[in-house]
């Protein structure tokens, strides 16, 4: 990691959470704080990306603004996630996809949609594209066939990945030495991102923007998360379906696929919805503006992911479901591509941080 | 903006943790309370803030509290801190309530934690706030806020005209300007006066340009100037203070708690001429942490210089500033503006004295000089190694002991004894009743949820009669 002015001030601010100590039942960064003295660039990236933003120790701090010292965690921890995600990014050359990255996830976006929308109309016949499909099995294929979706879903899926694996490692490595990952540690970390135990902030929640405490920020962030994860359970158990038992999309509203997609959508849009709602009437005392076009980009990419997706459900029987479906691999062509490139890196380090912290908490700093 | 033009029942002057105890508890017995807080919002909960804990007693581990803290030797460590400069029967009313205030303070919304890194030492005695005293302070306003407290910031009560020993109005600034106010009881929970430094200067002279004030710079002390000035009884020496040492790169206010420093009973301390003045291993530090800031503050210029080695650096608790570190000390005295011929002298005089020990920092370890003076008595081993560290220290000051004398109701008593018909009490402005001298950790948070309890409740139930 590199020393920045951002990672400086982090760094003295840190310094004086080690001098106080009393944030420390908030939340995973401040025990982890307290096993250290000095903090390399590396730690402090850590910790950045340790700190789930709950802002329990903004409004609870005797030295934030506009105490003469202004300490402000949450904004300087956010700012050097920000720098962290270019820093790790792989390959290196497109860690510029970080700099303006509300951009760049909207850009490819549209160029998803686009791409896929003229690849359809050049290739598909007017009849196949714009007649009205019966819902029976390979109606899609009609429209984009099973190889062209297989293929450049698989390609475009592994290499993100592949990128969002070595970003992972890069981070790992800079955060230093550390204990033996063992299994009641990886348990503990797998515990702490499925309940989101740090948006607790010691029991009461996260402050959203001001000092009273609210599980909103937790259960909105779980909607989205299992939702995301129900939809790409959805999209999974179709390519099983249809690679290996050759039980050909679109399948009926009440198979698998179409349940976890349909309740994975909903809780998507719920979800993103919320979380940018609460962007417009949080604090923004303590966040980051770096990471703003990051968050709203990603936001609305899985909005939209789950909104196609779902209006491809509706539609599908009808004459709008070529250009329907062409939308919808568009955008989930887009969250493929941009998977290493957006802030969904988040998760990847977010969940790296939690293994080493329960690693620590167990062993000490290595 | 709440409506002064209405009389309420209940005023509370002050805006910390007793205030607010009282106010909350005031409006749960039904009156209607208006808070008048000095700070403006961002800065409210006087030095209730930078607090971290309170200390109660115990019979069996409860909640965050392990083992058992019982009165007696809850009773016997404020008798030996005081010096049996309290009030026992006060005390003693205090010690037994502490062990029933959690569940109001959770329902009010503070949250506890277990003991922090570091101080294992408190995890029987003293219960932990969730995020420390500002945590505590903003639920405790949520909380008042929610159940119809009123509540006044930028506005400072700066008399309470009495006559019989009755509060017949309340004079404030609101902002500045002034205003007058009827309420039919007044509770006083508006801290020492340690922020006034020219009140402080009465007693120390020019030394407190010197002095740093740990906590809130609102703390004026003025509502106490008042009711002294109307025959209000006091209790507590007025020349004293808690003081102790802190890094003098402290603000002048509010730096809180990260500028103490923890070095002195591994260094050696010297003042500004490079000489030592006092045994820096006289006991144990949580006992002789709150000499020092007098120690310094009779030195001259009141500051003094903490200077030791390598090897005692992995020791303490670092403050929040760099220390001052250096090859050798010549060069060390330079940095620390100290003259280098007169610190290289001290210290090898000093070296020359140590006696062979047995150095261990868990206990007094006899580890001390021989033929020098003043000794280092315990601790005592040569500065050689470097690189050597350094840290200059100020007196740094907590509160003030000076108060009013209350009853057992948290009525304010007058010199003729009686108490004034509907003046309560809570908090700092009181704690010299019980704590006259000393200091015992989280106590301070004691007296004032305790008092400010009774306060709240005692003046409501006068107010609605």
């Amino acid at each position: 990691m590199q020393e920045t002015d951002a990672l400086r001030d982090a760094r003295h601010e840190l310094e004086v959470c080690n001098a106080c100590r009393y944030c420390e039942g908030f939340c995973a960064v401040f025990p982890a704080v307290n096993l250290r003295r000095a903090f390399s660039a590396g730690e402090v990236s850590y910790l950045a990306n340790l700190c789930h933003g709950c802002r329990g120790c903004f409004y609870a701090c005797q030295y934030a603004p506009p105490h003469e010292w202004g300490i402000n965690v949450p904004r300087r921890l956010a700012q050097v996630r920000a720098q962290s995600y270019a820093e790790y990014a792989w390959p290196p050359a497109l860690a510029r996809a970080f700099e303006r990255n509300g951009v760049v996830v909207a850009g490819a976006v549209a160029a998803g949609i686009a791409l896929v929308l003229l690849l359809t109309v050049g290739f598909v016949p007017d009849a196949a594209l714009y007649g009205a499909h019966a819902v029976v099995p390979g109606a899609f294929y009609r429209v984009i066939p099973l190889w062209a979706m297989q293929a450049v879903g698989l390609v475009t899926f592994l290499f993100s990945l592949l990128a969002l694996g070595m970003g992972a490692a890069r981070f790992w490595k800079d955060a230093g030495g550390r204990g033996k990952i063992t299994l009641a540690a990886v348990a503990a970390a797998l515990h702490d991102v499925a309940t989101l135990k740090n948006l607790g902030g010691g029991g009461g929640g996260c402050n959203d923007n001001s000092e009273r405490f609210s599980m909103r920020r937790r259960r909105l962030h779980h909607a989205m998360m299992y939702g995301f994860l129900l939809c790409f359970a959805a999209t999974c158990v179709g390519f099983f379906y249809d690679s290996f038992l050759g039980w050909a999309a679109p399948y009926p509203f009440f198979s698998l696929p179409v349940l976890l997609g349909t309740i994975g959508g909903i809780g998507l849009l719920v979800g993103t919805f919320g979380l940018f709602a609460m962007k417009l009437v949080d604090d923004p005392m303590p966040a980051a503006r770096e990471l703003l076009g990051a968050d709203v980009a990603l936001l609305g990419l899985l909005f939209f992911a789950a909104l196609t997706g779902l209006a491809l459900l509706a539609l599908r029987g009808t004459g709008a479901m070529g250009v329907a479906l062409a939308v919808h691999l568009g955008v989930i062509l887009a969250l493929f591509v941009t998977l290493p490139y957006s802030k969904m890196v988040h998760g990847v380090y977010r969940g790296a941080a939690l293994l080493r912290s329960a690693i620590e908490k167990r062993a000490g700093v290595g | 903006m709440p409506d002064l033009s209405k009389p309420y029942d209940v005023l509370v002057a002050g805006g910390g943790n007793a205030a607010l105890c009282a106010a909350i508890t005031a409006r749960q017995h039904g009156a209607s309370v208006l808070l008048v807080e000095h700070a403006p919002r961002a800065m409210r909960g006087g030095n209730s803030r930078h607090t971290r804990n309170l200390r109660a007693m115990h019979e069996a581990p409860m909640d965050v509290l392990t083992e058992s803290y019982a009165e007696e030797e809850y009773w016997d460590d404020l008798k030996r801190v005081t010096g049996g400069n309290t009030d026992e029967h006060l005390a003693r009313m205090t010690i037994r309530a502490s062990s029933g205030v959690f569940g109001w303070m959770k329902q009010a919304g503070v949250q506890f934690q277990p003991s922090l890194t570091g101080t294992l030492n408190l995890s029987r005695t003293n219960a932990f706030f969730l995020g420390g005293g500002k945590a505590l302070v903003n639920a405790y306003y949520l909380t008042a806020e929610r159940i119809g407290v009123d509540i006044l910031y930028d506005s400072e009560v700066v008399a309470l005209p009495m006559r019989d020993g009755v509060v017949r109005q309340v004079e404030i600034t609101h902002k500045g300007f002034p205003a007058t106010i009827a309420a039919r009881c007044v509770v006083a929970a508006c801290g020492g006066f340690q922020a006034n430094l020219d009140w402080m200067r009465q007693y120390w002279g020019d030394a407190v340009d010197n002095f740093v004030i740990r906590g809130t710079p609102f703390n004026r002390g003025r509502l106490l100037r008042n009711l002294l000035d109307q025959k209000v009884a006091s209790v507590g020496d007025p020349t004293q203070c808690h003081a102790v040492a802190l890094d003098a790169r402290a603000p002048k206010f509010d730096g809180g708690i990260t500028t103490r420093l923890d070095s002195v009973p591994y260094s050696i301390v010297v003042n500004r001429d490079a000489e030592r003045f006092y045994d820096e291993g006289e006991d144990v530090w949580p006992k002789r942490y709150a000499i020092w800031g007098r120690l310094i503050a009779q030195q001259p210029g009141q500051i003094a210089y903490s200077v030791c080695d390598a090897k005692s650096v992995p020791l303490f608790m670092p403050s929040v500033y760099p220390a001052v570190v250096a090859d050798n000390l010549g060069e060390l005295a330079e940095k620390l503006g100290l003259d280098p011929v007169k610190l290289r002298a001290t210290v090898a005089r000093y070296n020359q004295a140590v006696r062979p020990g047995k150095f261990d920092n868990t206990k007094l370890d006899g580890s001390a000089t021989e033929g020098l003076d003043p000794p280092k008595t315990n601790w005592a081993r040569s500065i050689d190694t470097p690189p050597f560290t350094g840290y200059p220290l100020r007196p740094g000051i907590t509160f003030t002991y000076l108060g009013v004398r209350v009853s057992e109701r948290a009525q304010v008593l007058l010199e003729d004894g009686r108490p004034a018909a509907n003046l309560y009490a809570s908090g700092e402005i009181m704690a010299g009743n019980i704590l006259g001298r000393g200091y015992l950790a989280g106590f301070g948070m004691t007296i004032g949820t305790v008092f400010g309890r009774i306060a709240g409740e005692e003046a409501a139930r006068h107010a609605r009669n």
